[in-house]
């Protein structure tokens, strides 16, 4: 399976899935961190990737999005943004909605 | 190698002719910045489609030269 099949297939078969330095548990990043914060905040379960455990994974999934910087969220198979941009969305209430419709948990508004 | 804050906003503008560019240098070391980039040719793009927008125009800096550049895009408020 090449990268981008397997970038591909977890996008796909995970409702949530960030791409990340380090681990939900244990970020090496403070970008990364920020977005770990955000969704352990909203109780929105999800699935982390570390992209620090394979050179072809951290490149590969900045060409999978057009997107060249780390962390990426991906909600429904569909890239919602960065750091930056999940931080905005968040304070805006639009997170929230976006993964309102996620199977598991409850997000609260 | 660090990136000058005027270069920054100078490739951002040759991508983005019509964007009001602002640049905070966060750490004072050339390393990490701030950019707010606001451009009426923004409007009706999503927000992934505006920051791409602006990587687009650091032509693959950013993440080399440009270790941290925090984004915030907009369109003006009138």
């Amino acid at each position: 399976m090449s990268i981008q099949q397997f970038i591909d297939n977890e996008v796909k078969s995970n409702d949530v899935v960030l791409f990340m330095k380090g681990t939900p548990q244990f970020p090496q990043c403070g970008f990364s961190g920020q977005v770990v914060q955000i969704l352990d905040h909203l109780g929105v379960s999800y699935k982390g990737i570390n992209v620090l455990e394979s050179d072809d994974l951290r490149e590969g999934i900045k060409a999978y999005a057009q997107w060249p910087t780390i962390p990426q969220l991906y909600v429904k198979g569909e890239f919602v943004g960065g750091c930056d941009i999940i931080r905005e969305m968040f304070q805006a209430g639009e997170l929230q909605e976006v993964l309102k419709d996620v199977a598991g948990k409850p997000v609260s508004a | 190698m660090p990136m000058d804050a005027n270069e920054i906003e100078r490739l951002i503008k040759s991508r983005i002719p019509d964007a009001s560019v602002t640049i905070r240098d966060l750490a004072g070391d050339g390393d990490h910045y701030a950019a707010t980039v606001i451009a009426e040719s923004f409007r009706g793009k999503s927000r992934v489609q505006q920051h791409q927008l602006v990587y687009e125009a650091l032509k693959g800096q950013m993440g080399g030269a440009l270790h941290a550049l925090a984004l915030q895009t907009g369109i003006p408020n009138n």
